[in-house]
C-alpha cells in the first residue's frame, strides 16, 4: 500500500509540475490566459465536467467502470426541468432536490445487474446507456426546456466572491467551482477515513481477496455506482443550470471524455488506485489546454489532435513507468 | 472449461430464438412488409455497415481487450480516399489503397502501444480515437466531401448478382475472419491469449506480435467500413457514425463475445448483427423513433444476459 500510495502521489506531483508549466506558456502566449476573470471563466464551465469526473474515479478505483452516467445526468435534469417549468417551481433548493434521488435510483439499478449478473460493467452500462437514453428521447420526443422559473436563473449568476474587472464587469468564483471542489474534498475524506472508502479500495485491488475478507462485495457496488448517480443528478442541476436550458443531446457522447480526465488524473482501469486530487488536476488540465488553444485562436480543429495526443503520451508514459517499477522490483 | 461453452452455446441459442421471434413478431405488425424482397434488400444495404465495424471491434475483444478508434479509423479512411479522388483525381481503385494505407498507419502506432509498450487497450485506443478524429477535421475542415465517381459509388450501391455491394464486402470479410480465427494458428493464439495470456507466453507464443496484428486487423477491417460508407452516402466527413462504436461492443457481446476475452465466434455474432438490424428496419417500417429500437438494443442484451444466467448461470 505504501508503494502504491508513492506512486499514486506522484502522479499528482507530476501533474502540478505540468500544470504550471503549461500556465506559465499559456500566460507568455497570452497573457489573458492568467487573469482571474478567465480563469474563474474555465472553473465555473468545467464544474460538470468535474462533478462527473470524481463519480467515475469512485467507480474505477472500485474497479468497475460507468459509462451510462451521461445518461443518468440527462434524465435526472429533464425530469427536474419539466417539473419545474410545468408546475413554476420557485424554490431553488426544491429543483436541486429533484434530480439526486433520480440519479441514485438509476445507479442502484446499475449495481444491481453488475453484481447478479456479472457480466463486465461496460457492458452492463453501455446497455443501460442505451435504454435510459433510448426511452429518455421516445418519452421527451427530444424537445428542449427553457424558460425556467426567475429565481432557477438569478441562481446561475451567484458568485462566492465578486470582483469587477476594468471594464466594470462583475466576475467571481462561481458557486458551481464551490460544489465542485466541495464534491472533490468530500469524495477524498470518503475514500480516506471512511470504512466504506477503504473498502472501495480494497475490492478495487483484489476483489477476491475482499470477498474473502468478509466484505459484503453487493454492499461496495451498491454504494459505488449509487455515488455516481448521485453526481451524476447533481451534475445534471449545474448542467442545467450553467446552460439555462436543457436539450436531451447536450451530454449523452461526452462519456469518454470524463474517462479520459480521470484516467489523466492517475485513475487506473484496473482498479485499486486513483485519487480526487489527481482527477480534479486532470480535468484542469483538459480545460487548460483548451482554454490556451481558443485564447490562442486555434483552429478548433487542432484541439481533438493535441487531446488525443495528450492522451497518448500520458498513458504511454504511465505504462512505461510501471514496466520500470515492475522490472525493478523483480530485480530485487 | 466443459460449463463456459456449454454456456455459450445455450446464450447462441436463445439470440436464435428471440430472432425468429422478432421475425414474426416484427413482420405481422408491419403485415408482411418487414419480409417484402425490398425491405430485405434494403436489410442487405445497411447491415453491412455496422456488420463489418462490429467484425472490426470483435478480434480486439477476443483477446480481452477493446478498440475504440474503430469508427474514428472508418471515417479517416473515408476521407483520405474522398480527397484523393475529388482534389487528386486519383482513380477509385489507388483512393481506395491511400485510405486504407493511413488507416494501417495508424494502426501500427496503436498496435504498437498496446502490444509492446503494454499501455491498456482502452485508454491507447480512447486517445487514437480523438486524435484520428482529429486528424480527419483537419483534413475536412469540418466539411463534407462528396461526389464521387460512378465506379467507385457502385461499391456502397452496385448489386453482384442482385446482391448488394456491401452485403458482399461484409460477407467477404466474415468469411475471411472466420477461417483466420477457426482455422490458422494465428487464430487459436488470439483465443488462447485472451483466456489466459501467461500461459501463451510460456508456451512460447509471441503475444506482443499476436496483439500487433490484432490491432492492425481491426484498422484494416474498420478502413474497410470506412470504404463501404463513404461510397454508400456519397460523402465523407469527420464524424459519421460515431453511435454505432458502443453498439459494436453491444452486437459483439450480444452474438457470445466474452467482453474478459478468449470466447466468441463469427456466426454468433453475425446472427446478433442481424438482429440488431432486423429490429431498426422494423421499427423504422412501424415509423417508431429510432431512439426506441435503441432502447430496445440494451433491453434485449440485458434479457439474454438474464435469461443465460438463469439458465446457465448455476456455477458459485
Amino acid at each position: 500500500m505504501a508503494l502504491l500510495g508513492r506512486i499514486a502521489r506522484s502522479t499528482e506531483v507530476y501533474l502540478v509540475g505540468v500544470l504550471l508549466v503549461l500556465s506559465v506558456v499559456l500566460f507568455l502566449l497570452n497573457p489573458k490566459f492568467a487573469t482571474l476573470e478567465n480563469i474563474f471563466d474555465v472553473l465555473r464551465n468545467n464544474s460538470f465536467l468535474g462533478i462527473v469526473a470524481l463519480g467515475e474515479l469512485v467507480v474505477l478505483i472500485s474497479g468497475g467502470i460507468d459509462v451510462s452516467f451521461t445518461a443518468i445526468a440527462t434524465v435526472a435534469q429533464y425530469v427536474m426541468g419539466v417539473l419545474i417549468t410545468r408546475y413554476a417551481i420557485e424554490s431553488v433548493f426544491l429543483a436541486f432536490l429533484i434530480p439526486i434521488p433520480i440519479g441514485i435510483a438509476l445507479g442502484a439499478f446499475n449495481a444491481f445487474l453488475v453484481n447478479r449478473t456479472r457480466v463486465h460493467p461496460v457492458i452492463i452500462t453501455i446497455s443501460n446507456l442505451n435504454v435510459f437514453y433510448g426511452l429518455l428521447m421516445v418519452i421527451s420526443k427530444g424537445k428542449w426546456i427553457y424558460g425556467f422559473p426567475a429565481p432557477f436563473r438569478d441562481f446561475a449568476r451567484l458568485k462566492v466572491l465578486t470582483l469587477v474587472s476594468e471594464k466594470g464587469v462583475d466576475y467571481g468564483l462561481s458557486i458551481f467551482t464551490v460544489v465542485w471542489f466541495l464534491v472533490a474534498v468530500v469524495t477524498w475524506l470518503m475514500l480516506r477515513y471512511l470504512p466504506i472508502g477503504r473498502k472501495v479500495y480494497a475490492l478495487g485491488g483484489n476483489s477476491e481477496a475482499a470477498r474473502r475478507a468478509g466484505f459484503d462485495i453487493f454492499r461496495i457496488q451498491l454504494f459505488v455506482y449509487c455515488y455516481i448517480g448521485f453526481l451524476s443528478g447533481l451534475a445534471g442541476f449545474v448542467h442545467a443550470e450553467l446552460n439555462q436550458m436543457i436539450q436531451p443531446n447536450a451530454i449523452v457522447g461526452r462519456e469518454l471524455d470524463v474517462l479520459a480526465a480521470a484516467i489523466l488524473g492517475g485513475a487506473s482501469v484496473f482498479g485499486g488506485a486513483g485519487s480526487p486530487l489527481g482527477v480534479v488536476l486532470g480535468v484542469l488540465f483538459i480545460a487548460f489546454i483548451k482554454n490556451g488553444l481558443i485564447l490562442m485562436k486555434a483552429s478548433a480543429y487542432w484541439h481533438q489532435v493535441i487531446m488525443g495526443f495528450i492522451i497518448v503520451l500520458a498513458a504511454t508514459l504511465s505504462a512505461y513507468q510501471q514496466n520500470l517499477e515492475r522490472k525493478r522490483r523483480k530485480g530485487v | 472449461m466443459k460449463r463456459p461453452r456449454g454456456r455459450r452455446e445455450t446464450q447462441s441459442l436463445i439470440l436464435a430464438v428471440v430472432v425468429v421471434f422478432l421475425l414474426v413478431l416484427l413482420g405481422i405488425l408491419t403485415k408482411g412488409r418487414l419480409l417484402a424482397p425490398d425491405s430485405l434488400q434494403s436489410i442487405a444495404f445497411q447491415l453491412p455497415l455496422l456488420g463489418i465495424l462490429t467484425l472490426a471491434q470483435m478480434t480486439p475483444m477476443l483477446t480481452g481487450g477493446i478498440d475504440l478508434s474503430i469508427i474514428a479509423t472508418a471515417n479517416l479512411c473515408g476521407v483520405v480516399a474522398a480527397i484523393a479522388m475529388t482534389r487528386g483525381n486519383v482513380p477509385p481503385l489507388g483512393a481506395m489503397v491511400f485510405g486504407l494505407a493511413m488507416a494501417l498507419s495508424f494502426g501500427v502506432f496503436k498496435g504498437l502501444l498496446i502490444a509492446w509498450v503494454s499501455v491498456p487497450a482502452i485508454i491507447a485506443t480512447l486517445g487514437f480515437m480523438i486524435f484520428i478524429r482529429g486528424v480527419s477535421l483537419v483534413l475536412t475542415k469540418g466539411y463534407v466531401i462528396a461526389g464521387f465517381p460512378g465506379s467507385f459509388l457502385f461499391l456502397g450501391n452496385g448489386t453482384l448478382f442482385g446482391i448488394p455491394m456491401p452485403f458482399v464486402v461484409f460477407f467477404l470479410c466474415a468469411v475471411f475472419l472466420f477461417v483466420l480465427l477457426a482455422r490458422t494458428r494465428f487464430g487459436t493464439y488470439v483465443y488462447l491469449l485472451g483466456s489466459n495470456p501467461v500461459a501463451t507466453l510460456f508456451a512460447g507464443v509471441n503475444n506482443g506480435l499476436v496483439l500487433f496484428a490484432t490491432y492492425l486487423l481491426s484498422s484494416f477491417l474498420a478502413g474497410v467500413a470506412g470504404l463501404v460508407m463513404i461510397a454508400r452516402f456519397n460523402a465523407a466527413q469527420a464524424d459519421y457514425g460515431e453511435y454505432y462504436l458502443l453498439l459494436t461492443v453491444l452486437a459483439c457481446v450480444l452474438g457470445g463475445v466474452d467482453p474478459a476475452g478468449g470466447f466468441g465466434r463469427i456466426p454468433g455474432v453475425v446472427v446478433s448483427i442481424a438482429v440488431l438490424q432486423v429490429v431498426a428496419t422494423g421499427f423504422n417500417l412501424l415509423g417508431l423513433s429510432s431512439h426506441l429500437a435503441s432502447a430496445l438494443w440494451g433491453l434485449i442484451l440485458l434479457g439474454v444476459i438474464a435469461i443465460n444466467r438463469m439458465i446457465g448461470g448455476v456455477e458459485t
